[in-house]
Parts: structure tokens; C-alpha cells; sequence
């Protein structure tokens, strides 16, 4: 049962109770949620949780998270979560973000390259395409812009249990308070900041391993080009038939690479 | 009462003169459901400076022949052949040295999406001074659509439209030069030297569609609140609630805080007027004014009403539907369908009175029925839908001849003072603290 598997606790950070979701055994490692916020506890979770302790906090604003006012672009944001990282005395852990939380982790790397012991960003955005344009999430329904995030919303499971079906009001609630909060940090200049790529450079590691679909209508391949060649020593990985969501839409090739990279 | 007449200033042809631009146009808008990302492609320069010329000459001639109006209203929309008026205080720059009588009220300027709150100050400080302190500023949020068509973050939409409506305030009647450091504005050296005439400021009317949040801004500020062609019954609602905010503030609110607007079609002959008046659901009207995630931009509604919304947006066949669902790949006769749909639902607005169409003997009493119903101090007509200049004219001459001279009869009976006569918010409440009715619903159950 998926509720032996997790549990939720609130963590003060900045005024406010963040809700952390929490499940797992092992060595911790930070999931950052997308743009959508957290859409639940799926397969890939299920298998990463048989040997780490996943740490999932809600991006303040998004669902019941209570928004922290003076937070107003993503930096702000990469800000407080690396002082939670501190006051919970979680330092040089793992982080995994999906999209929008890859951007953030992008971010918390940059301020402080040792922040993570290594690091996992599945179609980060954060960074403006050179080719193409990243998908715009407010010029369409939230709806449209979900089906767009996976390459065949009906041939993957976990997303059309999810979303196929219309959303009930909770779950229209929750997408248009994640869609608001997300307006709020990245309407402008739309979902990147222009200077990641180049506070990036002075990265340099081996331990950015960067995860993207090869029909991927959200994320550009040429952001995902930019990290790489940003980020000296980052590894790609790529996978074929696959849109914005590799976890739920390729979830064992996804988690064996994450096992592979994280390392015990 | 204060009465005055408005217009969207929509691009648009008329059907009997050329009948296959004016269907290409509608088909369109029907294609993208909406009127806002109509492709601009669609838009002749020649023909829209022939409109946008008449809508002024319009107002001129308001001004100069039409005396019992005292103002005329203007707004403002982007990006949509809805509305010509993309920057309305050029038209109402050109209004201010062309008239010399009427008021020119903007309801309103959308404070967020201009941006820049001094450079507003300004331009309306200038056109009060050109039209000798004739200026009515109003004050919008603007419709969702317009958050994209000036790329406003609408999560910080209120927040701008607060602090801007107050730093436009104090750049008017703080002596500069200033300093402010806001949360969303900054401004180093604030020393506007064109000031407006009227003192402190010119007065602010804000026009709404029934949004409580806005309502109990306006009833906290004491400024006057117009309805925009809202439904009766919410909007008797509205009023309640305004004047129970008022009451808070400790006065009594009456027809000095309220305003309403209501589309008519008066012409001389019945079924001519009603034919005229059906135009007004062009395109589909305000149904589509802009697509549903067009007029709800993330974040642009409070966590309240995104709830409600949750609720209409996820139920069945709720209004918070569009008309239908398109792909842009329609045949004709699936849009001719779809129009047919939309002009069917006619008879419905002339009995809900959301357009009051026909002679003057035919429309004065259902006007009055609103004046007696909403008692409202502040009254604009709306003229609008495709129809001709020469129709559009008689209906002003009309509306000045015969219906404002009953309606203002009718309304001094009911004691319906303007924000002119009696300054909003200066009313007591009684002595026990309790305050009168501003309305009268029992009057929308009787005959008229």
C-alpha cells in the first residue's frame, strides 16, 4: 500500500510550515517536484525508495505549501531551499528534479557547486533554448499542456490513471495553484534565467547527470545541449520514444539509470 | 444623474455593406473562439481609420448637438478586433480639445498592464488640463487577455494595480520632488510637473464585472462602482454587499456610489431596432470575448474565486464552458451551425434585458424599470454590434430627444443623485448605525 510507503511531515523554513513528503530507506535524496507540483507516489519512487530515503518538499505556493511573499524568481527559491538543506543538517546530499525543480536544483548548484554530492536533472528548464522555444504553460489549459508532457498520455499508465479522467475541482484547484506560483517566479523572462548558463560554467564537475526524452515538447533539445556543454563532465542520457517525463513514461530504464549514477 | 453613452469601438463591417468581409471576420473569431488573438492579418488599416474616426466624430457631435448627454465613456482593449481603443487616452486626448462640454470618462485604464504608473499620471494630468477638468479616470485591472497582450505577470496583477492606483495618487498630491520605494515600484525622483486641474484629483469611478473583491475596494475608497452589463440579480447582490462594506466605513452608500451600463438599439421602427439590436451578439459576444485560459490567467484570481471557478470548470454543462470546442479546421457549414446557435439565443437576451432593443415609447419603460431596480446615480448607454453610422446616429439622437428626458424625470423622482450632486461616501448612517436599502428587488418581480 502506497500509504506504508510514505508519510508527510511539515518543515519550518522562513516563516512558514513546509509540507516535506517522506518515504524510504537509506542515504537521503531531494526530489524537486515540476512545474505542475507534486502530482503523487509513482513506480519510480516505489524502486528508488527500496534504498534511499526520498525527501520531497512542496515548492512554497504550490498546493498547501503556504507561499513565503518575499520569494520572487526561482534563485529566491533555490535560496531557501538550501537553508532548509542546512537547519534539517542535510548537506551534500543527492537531488533528482523534474523540469521546473531541475531548474531549481540548476540553480542551488550554481550559488554553491558542493551543495549536492550528485545530481540528477530530468528536462530541466532554467535555461533559454538557442533552438526552439520552451513550451509555454499559461498560453494553454492546464490540460493541454499536461497531455503535451508525455509523448502517449494513453500508452503510459501512471499518467492516464492520474489525469484521464476530467480533473475533479481538487485537482483543477491544485494545478491552477501551482500554475499561479509558477507565474509568479517565471512569467518573465519565461521559464529560464539568463544568467544560469553562465554562472554553470564555473561548475566543472562529474557528478550532473542529465536525463531528457527524445520528444520532449516542453523542453527543447537545445537547453538540454547548453546545460551539457555548460556544466564541464556532465553525462546525458537520452531516451528514444519518450516525451517530458521519463519516470513515469520509461520508469525502468529511468530508475536503473538513476541507480547507476547515485551509486549506493 | 449623470448620463452618458459608450462604445467599444469594435472593428468590424456592416452586413449590408459589405456582407463577405463581415462574414470572413465573424467566422474567424468563431474559428479561434475568441475575439482576442484574432490574427492580425485580418486588420485593414484603411477601413479601421475610418472607424476609429467615426467613433470620434461620434462623440464630437455628442458634445456639440446631443445636450442632454453629460458625458460619453471610453475603455480600453489589445490585441482584439473587440476593441479599437488600444490606447484609450489617445482617443480621449483627441476628445479633450474637440469637445467642450461633455465629461470624458475612462473606465478604466488598466494600471498593471501600462507598467509604468507615473508616465499614466502624466497623460492623464495632460488630458485634464486640455479638456478643462473634464476627466473621469477609472481604474481596471484588465480583462485576463490583456495580461498576455502586454506581458503583465498576472500573479502581481493586484499587487501592481494597488500600489499603482495609490503611487499615481501620491504623484498627484504629494509635492514633489519624491522619492518611493515600493514593493512592486520604484521611482527615484517623482516631480511630475504637468499636474491635473481638478483638486485634489479628478474623481475615480471603477467599472466592474460584480467581482466582490473589487466592490469592497471601491466601497473602502468611497468610490463609485459601474456595472458592466451585469445580470440584475448578481448585480442587486453586488450593491448589497458594497453597501454593507460601506456601512463598515461608517456612511450610508446610495445611487452616488453606483453606476450601470446597459446595451440598448433604439431606432424608429420596432422590429427594425430589434433586427439592429441582435447584431450585438456578433462573434458570439462576450462569450467570446477570449478563451477561458485566456480570461483566467494563472494567478490573476484570488484562491477564493479560483475555488469557485474549480467548481464551474469541472462540473457539466456549466457557464464556465465555452460555446464549444474548435480546432481550426471547421467547414463552413459547421461554423454557419455554430452561428445559428449563438443568434437563436437572442430572444433570451432581450427578455433578461442584457440588450433592450426598439422605439423610445417601447424601451423607456424597461429603462426605468433598471433606474427603479438598481437605482443607480450614474447611467450609460452601450451601443455596439455591427451596424451602420447613419443607424448608430439615430440611436444617439434618439436616446438624446427621448429617453434621457424620461429617464431623468423618472429618476429624480426616485431621488437618483450623480457623484456630481452628492459626493460619495458623504452620506451618514443612521443613528442606530444601521443602514437603508440601495436597491430595490422587489421592483424586478412587478409588471412594467
Amino acid at each position: 500500500m502506497a500509504s506504508q510507503e510514505w508519510s508527510e511531515r511539515t518543515v519550518r523554513i522562513a516563516g512558514i510550515n513546509l509540507p516535506v513528503i517522506v518515504g524510504g530507506r537509506g542515504k537521503p535524496l531531494l526530489v524537486l517536484h515540476d512545474e505542475l507540483g507534486y502530482p503523487g507516489w509513482f513506480n519510480w519512487q516505489r524502486a528508488l525508495a527500496k534504498e534511499r530515503t526520498l525527501f520531497i518538499p512542496m515548492a512554497p505556493g504550490f498546493g498547501k505549501a503556504p507561499r513565503i511573499e518575499w520569494v520572487d524568481n526561482v534563485r529566491d527559491l533555490a535560496c531557501v531551499y538550501a537553508r532548509m538543506l542546512r537547519e534539517e543538517g542535510l548537506e551534500n546530499i543527492d537531488v533528482i528534479g523534474f523540469s521546473f525543480g531541475g531548474w531549481v536544483a540548476a540553480e542551488m548548484i550554481a550559488n554553491y557547486p558542493a551543495q549536492f554530492r550528485r545530481s540528477v536533472l530530468v528536462a530541466p528548464g532554467g535555461i533559454k533554448a538557442s533552438k526552439g522555444d520552451l513550451m509555454d504553460l499559461f498560453l494553454v489549459p492546464a490540460q493541454s499542456y499536461l497531455r503535451a508532457t508525455v509523448l502517449d498520455p494513453s500508452a503510459t499508465a501512471e499518467f492516464s490513471n492520474l489525469y484521464g479522467e476530467p480533473n475533479t475541482p481538487e485537482q483543477y484547484e491544485l494545478l491552477e495553484d501551482a500554475r499561479a506560483e509558477f507565474s509568479r517566479v517565471a512569467w518573465e523572462p519565461y521559464f529560464h534565467n539568463p544568467s544560469l548558463p553562465h554562472l554553470l560554467e564555473g561548475v566543472a564537475n562529474q557528478s550532473v547527470l542529465l536525463i531528457w526524452g527524445r520528444q520532449d515538447r516542453v523542453v527543447p533539445r537545445s537547453v538540454i545541449d547548453t546545460y551539457y556543454r555548460a556544466i564541464a563532465g556532465s553525462k546525458l542520457v537520452m531516451f528514444e520514444n519518450c516525451g517530458h517525463r521519463p519516470e513515469i513514461e520509461k520508469t525502468d530504464e529511468f530508475v536503473s539509470e538513476v541507480r547507476n549514477f547515485l551509486g549506493a | 444623474m449623470h448620463m452618458m453613452w459608450f462604445t467599444e469601438r469594435a472593428y468590424h463591417y456592416d452586413p449590408e455593406v459589405e456582407p463577405e468581409k463581415y462574414r470572413l471576420l465573424e467566422n474567424q473569431v468563431i474559428r479561434e473562439r475568441s475575439f482576442y488573438g484574432t490574427p492580425n492579418r485580418f486588420f485593414d488599416a484603411e477601413h479601421g481609420a475610418k472607424l476609429i474616426n467615426q467613433y470620434l466624430d461620434e462623440k464630437v457631435y455628442t458634445d456639440e448637438e446631443l445636450l442632454n448627454f453629460d458625458g460619453v465613456m471610453l475603455n480600453e482593449h489589445h490585441g482584439t478586433p473587440f476593441c479599437l481603443g488600444a490606447v484609450m487616452d489617445v482617443e480621449a486626448a483627441v476628445l479633450a480639445g474637440k469637445t467642450k462640454r461633455i465629461k470624458i470618462v475612462l473606465l478604466g485604464n488598466p494600471v498593471a498592464t501600462v507598467g509604468n504608473p507615473l508616465r499614466l499620471a502624466e497623460e492623464l494630468a495632460m488630458i485634464d488640463l486640455i479638456s478643462g477638468g473634464r476627466l473621469v479616470p477609472g481604474w481596471v485591472r484588465g480583462a485576463g487577455s490583456e495580461q498576455f497582450a502586454n506581458n503583465t505577470n498576472p500573479a502581481l496583477n493586484r499587487e501592481l494595480f494597488e500600489e499603482g492606483v495609490d503611487f499615481i495618487i501620491k504623484a498627484w498630491t504629494t509635492p514633489g520632488p519624491f522619492r518611493h520605494e515600493g514593493k512592486r515600484l520604484h521611482f527615484r525622483h517623482v516631480n511630475p510637473w504637468v499636474l491635473p486641474l481638478q483638486k485634489p484629483h479628478p474623481p475615480f469611478w471603477i467599472p466592474g464585472l460584480i467581482s466582490p473583491d473589487t466592490a469592497y475596494w471601491c466601497a473602502k475608497r468611497r468610490y463609485p462602482y459601474v456595472a458592466l452589463a451585469t445580470k440584475l440579480e448578481p448585480t442587486l447582490e453586488l450593491w448589497h454587499f458594497y453597501a454593507e462594506a460601506a456601512a463598515r466605513e461608517g456612511y450610508q452608500a446610495g445611487p452616488e456610489n453606483f453606476g450601470y451600463l446597459q446595451p440598448v438599439m433604439i431606432g424608429d421602427n420596432q422590429e427594425r431596432a430589434e433586427e439592429l439590436g441582435k447584431r450585438l451578439l456578433f462573434g458570439g459576444a462576450f462569450a467570446h470575448f477570449a478563451r477561458p485560459e485566456w480570461m483566467f490567467p494563472p494567478g490573476y484570481n484570488s484562491k477564493a474565486a479560483t475555488r469557485r471557478l474549480a467548481q464551474l470548470e469541472t462540473g457539466p454543462n456549466t457557464s464556465g464552458k465555452p460555446m464549444f470546442t474548435t480546432t481550426g479546421e471547421e467547414t463552413e457549414e459547421q461554423i454557419e451551425a455554430v452561428k445559428n446557435r449563438i443568434y437563436s439565443g437572442y430572444p433570451k437576451v432581450l427578455k433578461d434585458m442584457q440588450m433592450i432593443a426598439g422605439t423610445p415609447d417601447n424601451v423607456i419603460p424597461k429603462l426605468c424599470k433598471i433606474l427603479e431596480v438598481l437605482r443607480p446615480g450614474i447611467f450609460s448607454f452601450w451601443l455596439d454590434g455591427p451596424v451602420s453610422a447613419k443607424d448608430r446616429k439615430r440611436c444617439l439622437e434618439l436616446i438624446n430627444r427621448d429617453v434621457i428626458p424620461a429617464m431623468r424625470e423618472y429618476g429624480k423622482n426616485l431621488g437618483l443623485v450623480s457623484p456630481f450632486e452628492r459626493k460619495p461616501g458623504s452620506r451618514a448612517l443612521g443613528p442606530d448605525g444601521v443602514y437603508a436599502a440601495v436597491s430595490n428587488p422587489e421592483a424586478l418581480a412587478e409588471e412594467y
